[in-house]
């Protein structure tokens, strides 16, 4: 069961399958969760620390850093300003630098703003970010943020938090085959058949949030999806049969009696 | 003098320096940032750091996200 492990960045990591931890219950529920997955990477945001309670409870009390990669996000950000600012402020409190860039265009649909986003990439690779960046699932755009120096393609399957799966296998599968990158599927996948036919795109990974977030039993749903993440990469590797208009039978004709 | 910090008003004694804000505020500093008039505060420069009237600060740390 050779497979080549994940490498972003230079890092290697066994799990081919990032979990956010907005929408938990509890910071309790999401350490199961994340235990669960067996996830490597999780996704987290920066806001202000809450002044008339400052000892409130906090996520690097049931997630470790050290542990888990914690990958910093520009979720709510709607201009590239917005996005570096946060992102340079996650380096500060983290000392981290990889990031997870995305800037939106939309309260609505939530879609990338492209424009912006390949604007705020070239300026963090400058400052020596790692970028991975959410992005359309427009291979040209791809293509450019890649070549701006991200360091990881992240297309949505759909948009976020709709659960609708994967809505444009063809452009997906378009951008693995361009890419010199991890393409990570990031949005979209409400249960896990969709992460498996991700997988089975040739993706290199999975990002998600909210279908194991607000499942009814997320810790169970977060098992799911590290099988379906497995299974859909193991697939991919076996290599499909060929699809069929009519029946091949599968025992003998000869002997027949 | 007053400064700003998340978009509240607040008093602190002049020649106070960022970390005695962030003290007086009870804020541990570990994986904390702080930017101060849009330029970020680095840690090892908070006692070094004196506030001015009309300072505005951010203080920003990790939460659940996607």
């Amino acid at each position: 069961m050779n497979d080549s492990p994940l490498i972003i960045a230079g890092k290697n990591y066994s799990s081919r399958l990032i979990i956010g931890t907005g929408k938990y219950k509890s910071y309790v529920e999401n350490a199961a969760a994340l235990e669960a997955s067996g996830a490597e990477i999780v996704t987290v945001a920066v806001r202000r620390v809450n002044l008339s309670d400052p000892t409130k409870e906090r996520l690097t009390d049931h997630i470790d850093p050290k542990k888990v990669t914690f990958l910093p996000n520009t979720a709510g950000c709607f201009t590239a300003d917005e996005a570096l600012r946060t992102l340079r402020l996650a380096r500060e409190a983290g000392d981290w630098k990889l990031v997870k860039l995305e800037v939106l265009a939309d309260q609505k649909t939530l879609y990338p703003d492209m424009e912006e986003t390949l604007a705020a990439a070239k300026i963090l690779v400058a400052e020596g970010f790692e970028v991975m960046v959410y992005c359309s699932d427009d291979p040209v755009y791809a293509r450019k943020l890649e070549d701006s120096g991200c360091v990881a393609i992240m297309p949505l399957g759909s948009l976020i938090g709709s659960g609708l799966g994967i809505q444009n296998p063809v452009n997906i599968r378009l951008i693995v085959e361009q890419s010199r990158v991890p393409v990570i599927v990031d949005a979209g996948v409400g249960t896990a058949s969709d992460a498996a036919i991700a997988m089975e795109l040739g993706v290199d990974g999975v990002l998600m949030n909210t279908a194991i977030a607000e499942a009814k039993d997320p810790v169970r749903m977060a098992r799911a999806m590290k099988h379906a993440v497995i299974a859909g990469r193991e697939a991919y590797l076996a290599g499909r049969m060929g699809k069929k208009k009519y029946a091949d039978p599968s025992s003998p004709l000869a002997g027949l009696i | 003098m007053r400064v700003t910090v998340n978009g509240e008003v607040r008093e602190a004694p002049d020649s106070a320096t960022l970390a005695d804000l962030l003290a007086s505020l009870g804020i541990e500093s570990a994986r904390v940032a702080v930017e101060r008039n849009l330029e970020i505060a680095p840690k090892s420069l908070w006692t070094a750091i004196t506030l001015a009237d009309g300072d505005r600060l951010e203080i920003v740390q990790f939460v659940g996200g996607g």
